[in-house]
């Protein structure tokens, strides 16, 4: 439980709509109905991984939850340092399972910045365009799975349908659907195959039409409105403390964003876009801050691919990698959010040890929090809504 | 009454019948698990599972699926009241049989025709709950009784509902069986033509739309799904189920929405009646019509399961006590207003 304790839990303020819980809550005193305690997970659909929740329940209502983690926990710290540098993005692929090509770029970043190599700029833009590519991936399913959590299945099949468009598109770059492993410090494995650029104009369209298609399936709908507006509320301040980041702040109306707002990294300061914000933070803000970005990202492409630069793809980098000594941090703007590396060199060929700030373990910690005095329906609600990966949380 | 070709003796009638209405569920259950969940499913949201196995359109896909209940181990939880447990899909599946009984099918071919058949098919309808009681209890499983209780609950709201959306096809037609139902409508007029007869659709729009809202929730079908919720309560009542007895729930929810499908095209769109299509030829014909209709409203009914979010548990309750009983009394007064003014 956190020290930010303000009289704004959700579902305990008095409202006409909650004196109705207190006529309740006096009932139950009456008739004594004892706590539940539910397990979610670590088996269970709505966690979409092994997320455990220790939920105590009064009748649906739940009254505490606890979210249990490290079923994943699979060492990435630890095994870096038993790794030389370019092994490193093996694993580090392995973090967001869903965007592994976000992933890689901090860290490529973080050794580059060690050892004062600039990735020429073509590979930046590829970077870029990839990254850009991952983010829609991860936000597609993300869109369908949404609808897949409140009961409707056709979105869920939709976003995986075009998703593929995306993944079809990183596999034809990388090589690799859902782990490309494909950045090199100082610069990328390959250059872009013949036509791959045309197809991504299309694709891109694509991608923009079936945004519209979630937008008329579920933003539009009455149901989805209801089961999601007011549910699962996150108050800017409270968010930002709990450290959460990424489309979950900024759905909580902060306007931040590593891509315009931190140091400046990949080609981000030559482009022009907008960044999404919704003043309410509830479940129906993320979904719709999700579907913008989308929409962004698939326009980030187009100008992209408009301003492509030619030349080489990979700098002057001895054949083998040894890192001078010194530490650096370097965070990006990845899909779930604000994800870091703060890397320590000794001047070997691997790390002497790497810490990973990743997002969807902060975004997770505001559950107990959050949680309080919902519906267990609304527990998937705001579960599906804030959108982790497991491997995020767990590393 | 069901009158044979042959008199063969009441004691043979009486098997026939139950012959007949045992073989109508499961095919019924086939037919609509078919078309809808495979085929239309498919279709909707871009599937190509289900239209791969046996070549043309995956029509192989529901044997399969049946073959494989078949084999699957039955297991049943250590801590589960073992009689009640194995009892439960029985129940469910037995009061989806007890609704064909008064279901007409023709001017002669009605395995029961009940002066009470309205009043009877809603009540044996709602016994089903009973069934998912028991399993949710039996099953020993906090998962499974959280979605028994719903079911509960579910039940009593949208009971109520239903039956006010029929009381107005009942007063128009001035009977409760559903046979006659079926010759009230034939033999009306719209406005003295009788072309088409009078399908009750036609006054009693509301009673249509309120009658398929409330069967969507009495089949716990999207948006009214929360007793399996799938996301949250895992399957709800049926989580502890596996193999045959889970196939006796799936026979017994798409039965009973062949039922449901079936009742509604018999109360607002004239059953099996066919304009200009009288005596022996109705006999003959009214099983296909009534089955293009009610296959009709199973299609209006798949179509929302497949595309809308569920709704939560309290707003499902409000929206049954606050807009549709009110809407439903507010239709029998009227019809009532007009029944007797006209």
């Amino acid at each position: 439980m956190s020290t930010t304790e303000t009289p704004q839990v959700p579902g305990f303020e008095i409202e006409p709509r909650d004196l109705r819980h207190l006529a309740d809550a006096q009932i139950n005193v009456e008739l004594d109905t004892g706590d539940m305690i539910l397990n979610l997970g670590p088996q269970h659909p709505a966690t979409h991984g092994t997320l455990r929740l220790v939920v105590r329940l009064d009748g649906e209502r739940v009254i505490a939850a606890d979210p249990v983690i490290g079923y994943m926990h699979r060492g990435y710290e630890k095994l870096t340092e038993f790794r030389t540098y370019p092994q490193i993005t093996t694993l580090v692929n392995r973090i967001d399972w869903l965007s592994s090509f976000a992933n890689e770029v901090p860290f490529i970043h973080a050794a580059e910045l060690l050892m004062g190599i600039e990735a020429p700029p073509r590979a930046v833009w590829i970077r870029t365009i990839l990254t850009e590519l991952s983010r829609i991936a991860t936000f597609y399913l993300f869109l369908g799975e949404m609808g897949l959590q409140l009961g409707a299945l056709t979105p869920a099949f939709w976003g995986f349908r075009d998703r593929e468009h995306v993944l079809n598109l990183i596999e034809a770059a990388t090589g690799g659907r859902f782990h490309p492993n494909f950045n090199r410090i100082g610069g990328l494995k390959d250059d872009l195959p013949w036509g791959w650029v045309s197809e991504t104009r299309t694709a891109m369209k694509a991608i923009l039409d079936g945004c519209d298609d979630f937008e008329d399936i579920l933003i539009g709908n009455e149901i989805f409105e209801a089961r999601t507006r007011g549910i699962g509320i996150i108050p800017g301040e409270i968010g930002a403390n709990y450290g959460v980041s990424g489309s979950n702040l900024r759905a909580s109306g902060i306007d931040w964003d590593l891509r315009r707002d931190g140091k400046p990294y990949l080609a981000y300061p030559e482009l022009d876009f907008k960044v999404w914000t919704h003043p309410d933070g509830d479940s129906f803000s993320r979904y719709w801050v999700r579907l913008q970005e989308t929409r962004e990202s698939a326009r980030m492409v187009l100008q992209l691919l408009d301003g492509l630069p030619s030349g080489p793809i990979m700098a002057k980098v001895p054949r083998i990698i040894k890192v001078p000594e010194g530490e650096a941090w370097v965070e990006t703007e990845n899909p779930l959010g604000q994800m870091g590396y703060y890397v320590i060199s000794k001047g070997a060929t691997g790390p002497f040890r790497v810490k990973i700030r990743s997002a969807s373990f902060s975004n997770v910690s505001i559950l107990p929090w959050l949680l309080r005095g919902v519906y267990v329906p609304d527990v998937i609600t705001i579960l599906a809504s804030l959108y982790f990966i497991l491997g995020d949380i767990d590393r | 009454m069901l009158q044979l070709a042959v008199d063969i003796g009441w004691g043979w009638t009486l098997a026939f019948k139950t012959v007949l209405v045992l073989a109508v569920v499961p095919l019924a259950a086939l037919v609509l698990g078919y078309t809808f969940l495979l085929k239309m499913m498919s279709h909707m949201q871009s599937r190509l599972g289900p239209m791969d196995p046996g070549g043309f359109h995956g029509w192989f896909q529901l044997v399969g699926d049946g073959i494989k209940f078949l084999q699957k181990e039955d297991v049943m939880p250590a801590e589960a009241d073992r009689r009640v447990f194995a009892i439960a899909p029985a129940v469910v599946v037995i009061s989806t049989f007890l609704v064909f009984v008064v279901v007409p099918t023709g001017p002669k071919l009605v395995v029961e025709n009940l002066d009470v058949g309205v009043f009877y098919a809603l009540a044996v309808s709602s016994l089903s709950v009973i069934g998912v009681l028991m399993a949710g209890w039996a099953s020993a499983n906090k998962f499974a009784l959280l979605g028994a209780l719903r079911a509960a609950a579910q039940l009593i709201a949208y009971e109520l509902p239903l039956l006010l959306a029929v009381v107005g096809v009942v007063v128009q037609a001035g009977t409760m069986s559903l046979q006659g139902i079926v010759h009230a409508q034939q033999a009306g007029s719209i406005f003295g033509w009788h072309g088409i007869g009078f399908p009750f659709i036609l006054t009693q729009f509301v009673g249509f739309l309120l009658f398929l809202v409330a069967s969507q929730a009495e089949l716990t079908q999207t948006p009214f799904d929360m007793p399996v919720a799938e996301s949250e309560l895992v399957a709800g009542y049926m989580v502890e189920y596996t193999g045959f007895r889970f196939l006796f729930f799936f026979i017994g929810e798409f039965g009973t929405a062949f039922a449901f499908a079936a009742l509604a095209a018999t109360l607002f769109l004239g059953g099996w009646s066919l304009p200009w299509v009288h005596g022996a030829a109705a006999d003959l014909l009214g099983i296909p019509v009534l089955f293009a209709k009610l296959m009709l409203v199973a299609f209006l009914m798949f179509w929302v399961r497949f595309t809308y979010p569920r709704l939560r548990e309290d707003q499902l309750q409000s929206l049954a006590w606050k807009f549709l009983i009110p809407i439903g009394l507010a239709n029998i007064l009227v019809t009532g207003i007009f029944k007797v003014a006209f």
